[in-house]
């Protein structure tokens, strides 16, 4: 047997299965996510860095992926603002349909992107609902890059309020009854003692909303109006260019937004693990 | 201790300290209230009232025509694979990695959260570049007949690999936390592996089991991204419910679209109540720190 001095890959343990549902795993793992998120990448490293230096700098390329950065963070934005309203409100206060309500965030994960791109068209298209309201005042939502904004909302609000949620639930009470009873404002309590515990959370939940919101395609070319150059977000880009058989420059655009979503997930992780160092917990 | 009897506990209006003014908690409840009813709810509500805007019959007519019950049937075929292959494979990488302990066991978990970090379009783009006509695989396959990509298997994969994480991300936690005593008790008196996994282990996960096939299967049938870049969208064969929306939609037929879409949002309502049912009564059972 091994000693305790050599290098071992897993403690003995007297469970069974260990080979059987790593083995499995591992290959399930390689055969569908592993190999062709490889292909992808060894595709775009044989375009060789001239040719995917010209497609990543394409104007049009640089176009796309300025819009689905700049949307995607104002949808993200506010989503933190109003994200953090409702978390708030639905962790601390109680009133009617308080647990409708938080049960129904969940919607935009459940209800496929298709079917909320086009309601979200219907309601601000210039004769829709809102979108009559906001007509005369000048306002076009519907086929511009506010729509954009719009559906990257609704997508991306249950990341901020469902990250918020759990770490406001455990806030301790007594420090904000200190900070009364030491004769701080509710204002001064709330920005002062609460604000820097949500901070990472909120931060986490911003850069969840936004990783989605730049990949994000179903709810969006629905309401865009996908003209190339103002409102062609980056992953209709990779669409456009692959029924133009033009597979070089899919693969480079893809591989770029894959870069991108890897620095936003190392990012959350920054961010938890300096959250961890500073309070310990989530 | 205190009785309960003797000292009731005070009612919250009697703190004033740990919230805010009256008019401060009704304006946020307003603003919170009134920004999920634009957002959110306008969009579901909106879904059902453009689909019976031309009454009952056309709507009966645009779900049950030839296209759309093909475009049903494919769905259903679609998650019925690839629910069930993200099942074994959630349940076997949970069992591997919450009961054993090995070097690299994080990297795994990051590993297979990796579909959740990839935009949809990618997704099925990466496919495409496997087993496409112009694709690594294309010509040997063209050689024997097989068709992947613009058909079913296609399909099917993208499907695979956009629900990958769901079932393993709900069970790894709560495996973690249960940790293997119920197991090596089972074990130590006779119990087979196969007969602990059954009998022991499976029915202390099964709400969570549950749960996340419940989250998977939305996901499934509701993928738009991933399949639209693989399924080349030829109607009645390769055409998704939610690929039929948006070929429907783009005909102009809006009515026929929302009416497609609406039985889609009745999947979503029902996963909603499934799920939020599942978390009021076990909430214990299901894992508590969830991040989709």
């Amino acid at each position: 047997m091994a000693s305790g001095t050599t290098w071992t890959f897993r403690k003995p343990s007297i469970i069974p299965g260990f080979g059987l549902a790593f083995g499995f795993t591992l290959t399930y793992l390689s055969l569908i996510v592993l190999i062709p998120l490889a292909a992808l990448v060894l595709m775009t490293a044989s375009l060789g860095w001239p040719e995917f230096w010209r497609i990543a700098s394409d104007p049009r390329t640089l176009a796309a992926l300025r819009l689905s950065f700049g949307a995607s963070l104002a949808a993200a934005g506010i989503n933190a603002v109003f994200g953090l309203i409702v978390a708030w409100v639905l962790v601390r206060y109680d009133f009617p349909g308080r647990r409708l309500l938080d049960a129904f965030v969940d919607l935009p994960f459940a209800l496929p992107t298709a079917v909320a791109g086009i309601a979200l068209t219907a309601l601000y298209a210039p004769n829709g609902w809102i979108g009559s309201l906001l007509a005369p005042l000048g306002i076009k939502v519907a086929y511009t890059p506010a729509g954009i904004v719009i559906a990257l909302i609704f997508i991306g609000l249950p990341f901020v309020v469902r990250t918020l949620q759990p770490v406001m639930e455990e806030i301790d009470r007594e420090v904000e009854e200190a900070a009364a009873t030491l004769g701080a404002s509710r204002f001064l309590t709330f920005r002062r003692i609460i604000l820097p515990t949500l901070l990472p959370p909120l931060l986490t939940g911003f850069a969840l909303a936004l990783a989605r919101a730049v990949g994000e395609y179903g709810s969006v070319i629905f309401i865009a109006g996908n003209i190339p150059f103002v409102s062609e977000i980056a992953p209709l880009l990779i669409v456009v260019r692959l029924t133009e058989f033009n597979y070089p420059a899919a693969t480079a655009v893809a591989t770029l937004m894959l870069l991108i979503s890897f620095a936003l997930l190392l990012a959350i992780n920054l961010i938890q693990a300096w959250s961890r160092r500073r309070f310990g917990n989530v | 201790m205190y009785n309960d009897a003797i000292a009731p506990p005070l009612p919250m209006t009697l703190r004033p300290a740990t919230t805010e003014r009256r008019w401060v908690r009704w304006a946020l409840i307003g603003v919170a209230v009134l920004f999920l009813l634009i957002f959110l709810l306008m969009p579901l509500v909106i879904v059902f009232f453009e689909a019976f805007s031309r009454g009952a019959g056309y709507f009966l007519e645009s779900i049950t025509e030839k296209d759309a019950l093909a475009a049903i049937r494919l769905t259903l075929i679609v998650a019925a694979i690839s629910v069930p292959a993200n099942l074994v494979f959630g349940v076997a990488a949970a069992w591997a990695i919450a009961k054993f302990e090995f070097k690299g066991k994080s990297f795994l978990i990051t590993l297979i959260d990796l579909p959740f970090s990839v935009s949809p379009v990618t997704s099925g783009l990466i496919y495409v570049l496997i087993f496409g006509a112009q694709g690594w695989l294309g010509p040997t396959l063209q050689e024997h007949g097989i068709q992947i990509i613009f058909a079913v298997p296609g399909i099917v994969l993208a499907t695979i690999f956009v629900t990958f994480p769901f079932v393993a991300r709900e069970l790894i936690p709560i495996m973690q936390e249960q940790g293997t005593r119920d197991e090596e008790a089972a074990l130590s008196l006779g119990a087979s592996g196969w007969r602990t996994f059954f009998r022991v282990t499976l029915p202390n996960i099964k709400w969570a089991l549950l749960y996340g096939v419940l989250l998977c299967n939305a996901r499934a049938m509701g993928e738009f991204g991933a399949v639209s870049v693989v399924s080349g969208k030829i109607r009645g064969q390769t055409n998704t419910m939610p690929l039929h929306v948006e070929i429907l939609y783009n005909e102009y037929l809006g009515v026929a679209a929302f009416a497609v879409a609406s039985l889609l949002a009745l999947l979503a309502m029902i996963t909603l109540a499934a799920k939020t049912g599942l978390e009021w009564r076990y909430a214990d059972e299901i894992a508590a720190q969830r991040k989709h």
